[in-house]
């Protein structure tokens, strides 16, 4: 057993971090992530110069990563920063182009940026399966329907859309100027986008896309693993820093042990949630990633919330605010429970496997 | 025992329902249904409404114009407001200060400013917190030095909700560096049109203004404005905090907000099904339901035997820390409930006139959620009052 990253890895994330933190420091954060187009497109240069969308995928695709333990390097050096750039879609959105044979020239180059528009409005978990229909006309395909929360949508180049058709249900390439994109940030800043196609002029590239789809999730999931835990680490500083400096009684906070030990309880909670999720890294492309990853979003989204209400309550009113950087991370930290399943939905798919054959 | 409300009761909430369903303003209700913000004027003319009625002041003896109203029908009134959507009324005058001038004020006080309080000549709001004076709150240092007929005010007040709509504030200030720190706050009455007064807006967490912060410099206030002795501002600050805390459980609130989530469940579909019977999320809510409604009956019972024994004892804190738990919990499974669909700025897509992917009345889950952290912190945050209760149970 080892559990230290390779070198390359460990290379990969220093450079990311020391990125973020000349080009995504806090104030900076706070102003991209919230106007449009809720990210830094020159941040996203320098990232894709570093080689964080090449190392989405692996050798065989053209890239020089793609394996669980990238995807987690990657995400994890972002979210320490909460870095708003749409690194998820690129990640989906890569997957299922390799999985198609498709051209990942543009896009692991971070020259072409893409989307995975696969949720629908109506207030679902957002993996159902899709009402959008696709249909054949003048040898190409047409879609029409509405996809909902694109996350990076609105500044994506290409969408890859989920769509029924007559026989199941296909994965397909939309040209972003081809269908109508409304974007809008989060409340967790960052963008994402209301897409309606009308009518739109597609590219089929799965026709039998479920296993695709599937695959793409996983890794989205796993990445949001990995975002959490980065988000977590960084609240773990913040939190013992703001601890130890902030007085009251004439003392500071961090004498009053109530507060000590809610600290440590947390603390244990992301020694957990990074563990999940290198078991979750390991296993992605293996039988058991499925349920492994499920396990990981389960526990890291439980994790999560409780380390955003404990960080927001040990500020005091100082963590209700917008200023103080504590609150962007918590948020971030609930919503990413909405992203690709919820703790609820992972853990129902995590039991699953308790079912009598 | 008898666990039902007396008949009277029962006539006292009909009377409610009855007036409520008459008077209270569709458009209002619907925005408060909604989560959304009301404005000044909105709320301005909800108090008008009540004032009219008489029923502004539930809680004020009815020689000063309020209801005269015991707990129990405080509570029931809180509870027909809130099941049918009313605005929460604005407590800064009604729940705080004025239950203070009635205790402390002397008369011409209580004569000019009690009238102001009821027609909406005045909003109050409320100068306590400073930024190095928060659960410590003894520990403030806005000094207020005599100078003759006036007091003189330096310091800085922070955290002061909805201070941009407000023409006065009342603060603790210090008068005097003597002794014990409780022993030299003094309890003063501000015009925020005085001038050296300059109030600036805190953003909150999910984007919104409701709270400010006010600095003073060298503030002249008339020495009449001081409420009860110099020096005597702790008593008058704790006496205040106990009002603040009645209804502190927010039973209605979070009856209204479990009613709506149960609403949310049986829409929207999770894999098919209603969500309401998709059983990982169903039992979630069984057990805040469960929650609920013992601290209907516990807040009941608590207020009750205060009644009966005159003082609130225990009963403030034990209600904060459930009561907050409890609609904390409720507004997370209302923002899960929604999925992905709680991302979006509802705001952002009202601007760009694009439809919100949620159910009506549902968009704003994930910023009520996030803006009710301040549940369990503001008004003595949770842990503060669990040492409350500690000391009273086991001294030190
Ligand atoms: C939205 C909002 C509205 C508000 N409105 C008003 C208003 O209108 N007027 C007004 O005067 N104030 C208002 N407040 C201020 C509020 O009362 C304070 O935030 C509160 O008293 C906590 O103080 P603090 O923020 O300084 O936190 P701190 O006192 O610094 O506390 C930080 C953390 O340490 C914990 N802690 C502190 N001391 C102890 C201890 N001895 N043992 C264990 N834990 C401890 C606290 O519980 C908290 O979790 C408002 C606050 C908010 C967030």
């Amino acid at each position: 057993m080892d559990f230290q990253p390779s070198e390359t890895r460990r290379m990969l994330a220093d450079s990311i971090t020391r990125t973020l933190a000349k080009q995504c420091d806090y104030e900076r954060r706070r102003a991209v992530a919230y106007e449009e187009p809720f990210h830094d497109p020159a941040l996203w240069d320098a990232l894709a110069e570093l080689g964080v969308t090449g190392a989405l995928l692996g050798e065989d695709k053209g890239g020089f990563g793609g394996e669980g333990f990238d995807i987690a390097t990657v995400f994890e050096a972002m979210g320490g920063a909460l870095c708003p750039e749409p690194m998820l879609g690129q990640l989906m959105g890569l997957s299922v182009l390799a999985d198609a044979g498709a051209d990942c020239e543009a896009a692991l180059a971070g020259e072409e940026r893409l989307a995975l528009a696969m949720g629908e409005p109506g207030g679902g978990s957002g993996l159902e399966p899709p009402e959008t229909r696709a249909r054949q006309a003048d040898g190409g395909w047409r879609l029409d329907g509405r996809k909902s929360v694109v996350w990076g949508g609105g500044s994506a180049h290409r969408l890859i859309v989920s769509a029924a058709h007559e026989s199941g249900m296909g994965l397909f390439s939309v040209r972003a100027e081809d269908a109508a994109v409304a974007p809008y940030a989060m409340i967790d800043g960052g963008g994402a986008a209301e897409v309606s196609l009308d009518d739109c002029p597609a590219e089929c590239l799965i026709a039998d896309g479920q296993a695709a789809l599937d695959r793409a999730v996983a890794r989205g999931q796993l990445a949001l693993c990995a975002e959490a835990v980065g988000v977590m680490d960084h609240v773990q500083g913040l939190l013992a820093e703001y601890l130890r400096t902030r007085k009251q009684f004439g003392v500071p906070l961090s004498k009053f042990q109530v507060l000590r030990h809610r600290l440590i309880d947390l603390c244990v909670e992301l020694e957990q949630a990074r563990s999940i999720t290198l078991k979750a890294a390991d296993a992605l492309d293996r039988a058991e990633g499925t349920r492994a990853v499920s396990m990981a979003k389960a526990l890291v989204g439980q994790a999560a919330r409780q380390w955003s209400e404990e960080a927001i309550q040990l500020h005091g009113g100082i963590g209700m605010t917008w200023e103080a950087p504590v609150s962007h991370y918590a948020k971030r930290l609930v919503m990413i429970d909405h992203q690709l399943g919820d703790s609820l939905w992972h853990l129902e798919r995590v039991a699953e496997a308790y079912k009598a054959a | 025992m008898d666990l039902s409300f007396s008949e009277a009761d029962q006539r006292f909430r009909d009377e409610i329902r009855t007036w409520l369903a008459e008077n209270l303003p569709a458009e209002m209700a619907k925005k408060v249904a909604a989560g959304d913000e009301l404005g000044k004027a909105d709320l301005e003319h909800w108090h008008a409404l009540l004032n009219e009625k008489g029923w502004l002041a539930g809680g004020w003896p009815t020689e000063f114009g309020g209801a005269g109203w015991n707990p129990v029908q405080r509570y029931i009134f809180e509870e027909e407001c809130c099941r049918v959507h009313a605005p929460r009324i604005v407590p800064f005058g009604i729940n705080m200060l004025g239950p203070v001038l009635i205790a402390f004020g002397n008369q011409q006080q209580k004569d000019y400013y009690l009238p102001r309080i009821l027609n909406g000549d005045d909003w109050w709001c409320q100068g306590y917190s400073e930024p190095g004076a928060g659960s410590d709150l003894a520990s403030l240092r806005t000094k207020a030095e005599r100078d003759g007929d006036h007091y003189v005010i330096n310091g800085q007040k922070t955290w002061t909700t909805l201070g941009q709509h407000a023409n006065r504030i009342f603060c603790l200030v210090r008068t005097s560096a003597e002794g014990k720190r409780q022993e030299g706050i003094s309890f003063i009455l501000v015009d925020l049109d005085t001038p050296g007064i300059e109030m600036r807006p805190i953003r909150l967490i999910e984007g919104g203004h409701e709270v400010n912060e006010v600095f003073f410099s060298d503030v002249r206030v008339p020495a009449e404005n001081l409420v009860g002795e110099e020096n005597q501002g702790w008593t008058i600050a704790k006496y205040l905090l106990e009002h603040e805390r009645t209804n502190i459980a927010g039973v209605g609130y979070s009856q209204e907000a479990f009613g709506k989530l149960r609403g949310l469940a049986q829409k929207l579909k999770r894999d098919g099904k209603p969500l309401a019977e998709n059983a990982m999320f169903a039992t979630r809510m069984a057990n805040v339901e469960c929650a609920l409604e013992a601290m209907r009956l516990t807040n009941l019972r608590m207020l009750m035997e205060a009644q009966a024994r005159g003082d609130a004892g225990s009963a403030p804190s034990m209600l904060k820390i459930k009561g907050t738990q409890i609609r904390q919990e409720i507004n997370d499974l209302a923002r899960r409930a929604m999925g992905p669909a709680a991302a979006p700025f509802p705001s952002e897509l009202v601007a760009a006139n694009i439809p919100h992917p949620a159910p009506a009345d549902h968009s704003r889950s994930a910023h009520s959620y996030f803006n009710n952290r301040k549940l369990s912190i503001f008004g003595g945050s949770n842990e503060i009052q669990r040492e409350i209760l500690a000391k009273q149970m086991l001294g030190g």
